[in-house]
C-alpha cells in the first residue's frame, strides 16, 4: 500500500536548514494497522504529510496506493483518506454540509454522498447529529466525524495523524474500537501516527519507531520489546539458594544482566514467556524450591529509551524546551 | 472544474446566509459616510472649483464603492486564515477538487457578496439622497466593482496564504489599504486643481485611481474613451495579475 526509500524532508527559515525528516524508508502492505511513533517534532506528521500530497519531499520516492507520489499526486489524493492531526472541520458548517462536499469532492453525486455518509455516521456511532453545526458537537464526536469524512470514498487507505489526541480517556478507548473495526471489518489499511506508547502498543500490529527524521525502528510491539531490551524475570527463593538459582538462571539462553538480591534472582532474557517453562524445568531439577516468579514485560518505552538514550517523555520535553 | 467551484462557492454562500449580520457590517462604514458626509459635500463641491464633473452624490458614491471593495474585499484572507487554522483547507487539499477551485469559489462568493452590498449601498443613496445617475452608466460602474472585487479578493488570500498570522495580517491590510485608499482620493477626488503636484503624480501611480476615475465618468453617464478607457485597462490589468498571483499561491504544492 505504501513503498517510501529515501523519503526527505528539508525546511529553510531564516536562512537555516531544517532537516525534519532524513531518508525514511518504509512498506505498508495491505490490511495492515501501522503506527508511527516518536516524540513531537520527530518528523512523523512531516513524513505523513508528504504521504498525502500536502508536502513535495525534498529526496526521496514513494508509492502509495500503488500510484506514484511525485508523478501523479492527484491520483493518490484520490485513493488515500487523510485526518489530520488538529481537526478539518468547519464550525460555522452543519455536519451534512461537511459529509456532502467532502463526498463531492471526489467525485460521488450528492445522493451518493448522503447515502455513504448515513453509512459512517452508522459505523461510527454519530448518527442523528446531521442538521448540527460542527461546532457544538463534542471533541469526540467531531473526531469521529473527521474521521467519517476521510472515509467518505471508501479508501483503500487512510492516514491518521494523532487520531486520539486532546480526547478524554473514554472517548480514545471508544476510538481505538472504531478504528480497530475499519481494519477488521472493513478492509481498510491504517497508517496512523502516534506519541502514546499505549496506544501503538495496543492498537497498532507494527511500529516504526521515529526520531529526529530517522526510523529507528520497526517491528511488532512484542518484537520491538524483546528485540530492544528483553523481559525482567524476578524469582524470589530462600537466602540459601540464591547463588544456585543465580548460576541456572545464568544457563537459560539468552538471559542477561544476572543480578541477586537477599532472596531474589533477577536477570532479563529475550522472551520471558518461553523462558519461564524452561527455567521451571531447570529449577526442578536442581531441586531449588521457589516461593514467586514474575515476569515484566518491557514498555514500549523501554524501547524508545534503548533506541534513542532517552525517554519519549524527555524526549518530549526537550523538544518542548528548545 | 466549473463543478468544483460552484460547490466552493455554495458553500460559502450558505455560511455567509446563515450568518447576514456580517454581511451588514461590511456595508456600515461606507453607509455612514454616505449618511453623515455624503450632506457636507453637496455645498463644497458647487463652491470650490477643481471638482470633476457631476454633483456630490456622483463624486461620492462611486468612491464608497472602491471603499467598499478595499475594506471589504481586501479582507475575504480573514476567512482563509480561520480555515487553514481549523484544518478544513488541508483537508480539502487532500481530496481531488481542483486547488485552482478553491480559489476560485471563494474570490466568486466575495464577488457576489459586494455587488449584494454594492447594490444596497446604491439604493439607498438612490431613495434616501436621490442621486440621480444613468441606469447604464450604474451598472458599468457595477462590472468594474465586480472586477475590483475578484481583484481585491484574489489578492486578500494569496497574502493571507503568504502571511498565515490572523495577527500579522490585519496589520499588514491597513498598512496598504489605507493609503491606497487616500491616494485613490474616494471622498475628495485627486484633480490637477484640487491636489499639489506631487500628490497627483503619487495618485497617478496608484492603479486604483484610475479605477476610480472610470467608475466615476460611467456614474456621470460619459463613456467617452478619454474617461474610460486608462481605468477600464488598468482594471483588465490588475484583475488578471491578482487571480494569476493567486492562483499560484494555491496551486504551490507546499502551500
Amino acid at each position: 500500500m505504501i513503498e517510501a526509500r529515501g523519503l526527505a524532508r528539508t525546511f529553510r527559515s531564516r536562512g537555516r536548514s531544517v532537516e525534519a525528516v532524513r531518508g525514511v524508508d518504509l512498506d505498508v502492505h495491505a490490511g495492515e494497522l501501522v503506527g508511527f511513533l516518536g516524540p513531537n517534532g520527530a518528523g512523523k506528521t512531516t513524513t505523513l504529510r508528504m504521504l498525502t500530497t500536502l508536502l513535495r519531499p525534498t529526496a526521496g520516492r514513494a508509492t502509495v496506493g500503488g500510484v506514484d507520489l511525485l508523478t501523479d499526486p492527484v491520483g493518490v489524493r484520490k485513493k488515500i483518506g487523510y485526518v489530520a492531526q488538529g481537526g478539518s472541520t468547519a464550525p460555522e458548517c452543519r455536519v451534512l454540509e461537511e459529509i456532502e462536499i467532502q463526498g463531492r469532492f471526489y467525485g460521488l453525486s450528492k445522493a451518493d454522498a448522503v447515502r455513504r455518509g448515513a453509512e459512517l455516521t452508522a459505523q461510527l456511532d454519530i448518527e442523528g447529529l446531521e442538521e448540527r453545526l460542527v461546532k457544538t458537537l463534542s471533541g469526540g464526536q467531531k473526531r469521529r466525524l473527521e474521521i467519517a469524512l476521510g472515509l467518505i470514498h471508501s479508501p483503500g487507505l487512510v492516514f491518521l495523524d494523532e487520531p486520539t489526541t486532546g480526547l478524554d480517556p473514554q472517548s480514545r478507548a471508544n476510538l481505538w474500537e472504531h478504528i480497530r473495526s475499519l481494519r477488521d471489518e472493513h478492509n481498510v489499511t491504517v497508517f496512523l501516527t502516534t506519541h502514546y506508547l499505549e496506544e501503538a502498543d495496543s492498537l497498532c500490529d507494527r511500529i516504526l519507531v521515529i526520531d529526529h527524521g530517522k526510523i529507528v525502528a520497526e517491528g511488532t510491539p512484542d518484537e520491538l520489546k524483546a528485540r530492544v531490551s528483553g523481559d525482567g524475570i524476578a524469582v524470589e527463593v530462600p537466602a540459601e539458594s540464591v547463588a544456585d538459582a543465580a548460576e541456572v538462571a545464568g544457563q537459560l539462553a539468552g538471559a542477561t544482566d544476572v543480578t541477586t538480591a537477599e532472596n531474589t534472582v533477577r536477570f532479563r532474557v529475550p522472551r520471558g514467556d518461553t523462558a519461564l517453562p524452561e527455567l521451571l524445568r531447570a529449577f526442578d531439577t536442581k531441586g531449588i524450591p521457589m516461593s514467586s516468579i514474575q515476569v515484566q514485560r518491557p514498555s514500549l518505552d523501554d524501547v524508545f529509551l534503548t533506541m534513542t538514550g532517552r525517554t519519549l517523555r524527555d524526549a518530549e520535553e526537550g523538544d518542548n524546551g528548545a | 472544474m466549473a463543478r468544483d467551484i460552484w460547490l466552493v462557492f455554495r458553500r460559502h454562500m450558505v455560511i455567509s446566509l446563515r450568518n447576514p449580520a456580517w454581511v451588514m457590517i461590511g456595508i456600515m462604514q461606507p453607509l455612514l459616510y454616505l449618511l453623515l458626509f455624503g450632506p457636507l459635500m453637496e455645498k463644497i463641491v458647487s463652491s470650490t472649483p477643481g471638482f470633476p464633473p457631476g454633483d456630490s452624490w456622483q463624486i461620492l458614491a462611486p468612491g464608497l464603492l472602491v471603499q467598499l471593495g478595499l475594506f471589504g474585499s481586501m479582507f475575504a484572507g480573514f476567512a482563509l486564515l480561520g480555515d487553514l487554522r481549523t484544518g478544513v483547507v488541508e483537508r480539502m487539499r487532500v481530496t481531488p477538487v481542483s486547488r485552482l477551485a478553491l480559489l476560485l469559489g471563494r474570490v466568486l462568493h466575495d464577488t457576489v457578496q459586494l455587488l449584494v452590498q454594492a447594490m444596497l449601498l446604491l439604493l439607498v443613496a438612490y431613495l434616501v439622497f436621490g442621486m440621480r445617475a444613468p441606469l447604464a452608466g450604474v451598472l458599468l460602474c457595477l462590472v468594474m466593482v465586480m472586477l475590483l472585487a475578484v481583484t481585491l479578493s484574489s489578492t486578500s488570500y494569496a497574502l493571507a496564504m503568504l502571511v498565515r498570522s490572523e495577527e500579522a495580517f490585519p496589520a499588514l491590510l491597513t498598512t496598504i489599504s489605507v493609503p491606497l485608499l487616500l491616494l485613490t482620493g474616494i471622498l475628495v477626488p485627486i484633480t490637477t486643481e484640487l491636489a499639489p503636484k506631487w500628490l497627483y503624480v503619487l495618485s497617478r501611480i496608484n492603479p486604483f485611481a484610475h479605477v476610480m476615475d472610470a467608475e466615476r465618468a460611467s456614474f456621470r453617464g460619459d463613456y467617452s474613451v478619454d474617461g474610460l478607457l486608462t481605468g477600464s485597462v488598468v482594471l483588465f490589468a490588475i484583475t488578471i495579475l491578482a487571480v494569476w498571483w493567486g492562483a499560484r499561491t494555491f496551486q504551490r504544492e507546499n502551500a
